[in-house]
């Protein structure tokens, strides 16, 4: 069977042929279109079915739309405004047809138009909600960033450097660092950062987030604090999870296998080790990243970033409905979205997935099966049998998430 | 253990190794540790028991078996690419060609375990140590490996170190037997001498545990009384007397208490055993019961290819 299968162009064609990339591609992103439209469902129902459920009539429902003291007709305005007089399916398609196709707010005598993408109006500051996220995303963008190349080269080394050096002053030591770092709240470390370095020794007075359009040096030197507050959170981590990582990795029978060919130490651990270690740390990286693109709370809280982080506590405080739910939207997109990069990402890194979506890609004996359920369940245990597995539910476990 | 100290591979902390090892008359117990690097893969090379672990999982055959031959030699990726398809193809995988761009999950253990020995080929060494080549392999894929090691080395002429439970792959290939217990040396000598006069009690229970085609059925195996001794804390004196029957023939406390040297029973064949060559016989020519070893020892049911060898 194997003579029959057209030969790859490339000698060394490492790669997966374009088509199954692409069809994986697609059916990946297809799921995704998927999630987020159940993402808007649940979080349209969290906000519309649930006080409902619990009662709320759309007269009550619509008083949490205007300010505060509101007069009766302005309510009743309000429920007409928004359409919660009508069946909620109607109201889903709404929402739902306001973020493509933008919405109107009708009620007679006066007119709302929020363009598309419409997540919502807010009546309590009057502007819709996508703009203000749009306003925030930068920050967010920009400390998220920031920090996690900070924290990936940072947590990375010293894991490795711990792991090479098990037991030694600069292991313990290091992991005690760690241990602290996972284990003290931002606000904690983000103000004593603050206290001592700008404040006391004036080293980054004046913090503030300026764009980086505006000034990228201030940029980044503003950025300086809030990006080692919320590295140290995760270089934490990931020093730990890559110290466990390569020590086990450095117990593998290939690692022998790669000194007795002769290789140089630094090739060793380099080559073979930290590859194999890095693997699983990058799918951990890319789900912490798109769960920090939502927003980092405490952060930018702490350093009073303007982000989405704060955009959201500002929501909740003010008990803007539409803000929040918009928030929310935007996080679970964050998440999805990355989610389905990290697949993809996987697939292009690790052989073994490549190979499981698409078996006997080009041998000419076969190993695994070609029936497609197969290859699902295949899939399945090779990305969980790995270490990667049990990495992947520690951290989902880990105290870093809720707490950046 | 052994082996893995000849490479230079063995490092737990705060231990030493003493002693000597020889490779073309170089210490390498007292070279460097870059040296002892550099020697190894080039000059000497090791295959593993486990080739199903034994390959690193994200990097293709092609570049690894490359690797091995690049860190020694001068050459050109592309050198070095080509060099990796000769030797898969010289190690017996078909298609070559294709497969140097496969990954290890996508061979089968017995190819993974031809790619680990092309690996190890690679710089032409001058002592290949195979240990347990085939344990993980089932017995058809064994014969074909230990076949392919064997035609090997004929073909390149270098040493090859076979380290196996097997005493069938041992009568099979080996051309000198060194029969090791609990990490030390108990019988040594051409594969001929040992198989036809055992010496030592420990090789006497090896082969009265194989199981024969030319004995009834019904005849059950005869294992070694008791467990391996931890490696930790080896028994005093003879390593094996306390699973050994024959301490009291020797007499006294002697083999509890005294390392037994190394002697020579015949010419090239050495016996670290305290019993003297004339009790040996004596055991070995002895019917069956009691203490005496393994019935299948005693001469007069042997028959079989060996000629006149008893067992």
């Amino acid at each position: 069977m194997g003579s029959a299968r057209p030969r790859r162009e490339s000698e060394r064609g490492r790669a997966l042929p374009v088509h199954v990339m692409i069809t994986f591609i697609v059916r990946r992103l297809t799921t995704t279109i998927f999630l987020l439209i159940v993402v808007s469902m649940i979080t349209f129902a969290i906000f519309f079915l649930i006080p409902r459920l619990a009662g709320q009539n759309a007269y009550e429902l619509a008083a949490q739309y205007v300010g505060r003291n509101p007069t009766r007709s302005a309510i009743v305005q309000m429920e007409v405004k928004l359409g919660l007089d009508k069946p909620l399916v109607v109201q889903y398609w709404q929402f739902l047809k306001g973020i493509v196709a933008g919405s109107h707010y009708n009620d007679g005598p006066s007119q709302t138009y929020c363009p598309p993408p419409c997540f919502g109006y807010s009546f309590r500051s009057q502007q819709p909600v996508w703009p203000q996220m749009v306003a925030a995303l930068p920050v967010t963008v920009s400390l998220a960033i920031g920090a996690a190349v900070l924290w990936l080269t940072g947590g990375v080394a010293i894991g490795v450097l711990s792991a090479l050096r098990r037991g030694s002053l600069f292991d313990r030591l290091s992991m005690g660092v760690a241990l602290a770092g996972v284990s003290l709240p931002i606000f904690f470390t983000g103000l004593i950062a603050l206290e001592l370095f700008s404040y006391k020794w004036a080293l980054f007075p004046n913090v503030q987030y300026v764009a980086v359009t505006q000034n990228p040096l201030l940029w980044a030197r503003n950025l300086v604090l809030p990006w080692i507050t919320l590295a140290f959170l995760y270089a934490a981590l990931y020093a730990r999870l890559t110290r466990a990582g390569m020590l086990e990795t450095m117990g593998e029978d290939f690692i022998r296998t790669a000194r007795a060919k002769g290789l140089p130490e630094r090739t060793v651990v380099v080559r073979h080790a930290l590859r194999a270690t890095l693997t699983p740390i990058l799918t951990i990286f890319g789900m912490d990243l798109g769960l920090l693109l939502g927003g980092a709370v405490l952060t930018e809280t702490t350093f009073s970033l303007p982000g989405l982080g704060q955009f959201t506590i500002l929501a909740i405080q003010n008990q803007d409905f539409p803000e929040i739910m918009g928030v929310v939207m935007l996080a679970a997109f964050f998440i999805v979205v990355a989610n389905m990069l990290v697949d993809i990402l996987y697939a292009t890194v690790d052989p073994r997935v490549r190979v499981a979506l698409w078996p006997c890609s080009r041998s000419a004996t076969c190993a695994c099966s070609s029936r497609p359920t197969m290859v699902w369940s295949r899939r399945w245990t090779v990305s969980h049998s790995t270490w990667n597995g049990a990495a992947r539910s520690a951290s989902s476990a880990s105290p870093a998430r809720a707490r950046a | 253990m052994t082996s893995l100290a000849i490479l230079g591979l063995l490092r737990p902390a705060g231990t030493t190794i003493t002693g000597q090892i020889r490779l073309d008359g170089e210490d390498l117990v007292s070279a460097g540790p870059a040296r002892v690097r550099q020697l190894r893969g080039s000059k000497m090379a090791m295959i593993f028991q486990d080739p199903l672990t034994a390959l690193h999982p994200y990097y293709t055959v092609g570049a690894q078996i490359a690797e091995a031959y690049r860190v020694h030699n001068r050459v050109s990726k592309r050198m070095a690419r080509k060099r990796a398809i000769n030797l898969l193809k010289r190690v017996g995988i078909s298609q070559p060609r294709i497969r140097v761009d496969d990954y290890p999950h996508q061979f089968s253990g017995g190819m993974r375990q031809r790619v680990m020995i092309a690996m190890a080929l690679s710089c032409d060494p001058e002592l290949l140590i195979a240990d347990e080549p085939t344990t993980a392999l089932d017995v058809t894929v064994q014969a074909q490996i230990l076949d392919l090691i064997v035609d090997l080395q004929a073909e390149t002429g270098s040493a090859v170190v076979i380290i196996t439970h097997d005493l069938g792959v041992v009568a099979e290939v080996a051309d000198e037997v060194l029969v090791m217990y609990a990490g030390r040396e108990a019988e040594a000598g051409t594969a001929d001498e040992v198989f036809r006069r055992p010496g030592h009690p420990y090789t006497w229970g090896l082969l009265g545990s194989v199981p024969r085609l030319d004995v009834p059925r019904t005849e059950r195996l005869r294992p070694i009384p008791g467990t391996p001794p931890s490696l930790i804390n080896v028994p005093s004196g003879c390593p094996f007397h306390p699973r050994c029957a024959y301490p009291a023939r020797v007499g006294g406390d002697r083999c509890a208490n005294e390392v037994p040297v190394p002697r020579e029973a015949s010419p090239r064949h050495l016996v670290a055993c305290h019993l003297s060559a004339r009790q040996q016989r004596e055991i070995l020519a002895r019917p069956t019961p009691g203490d005496a070893p393994p019935s299948r020892l005693g001469g007069e049911r042997t028959a079989g290819g060996r000629g006149d060898a008893p067992w």
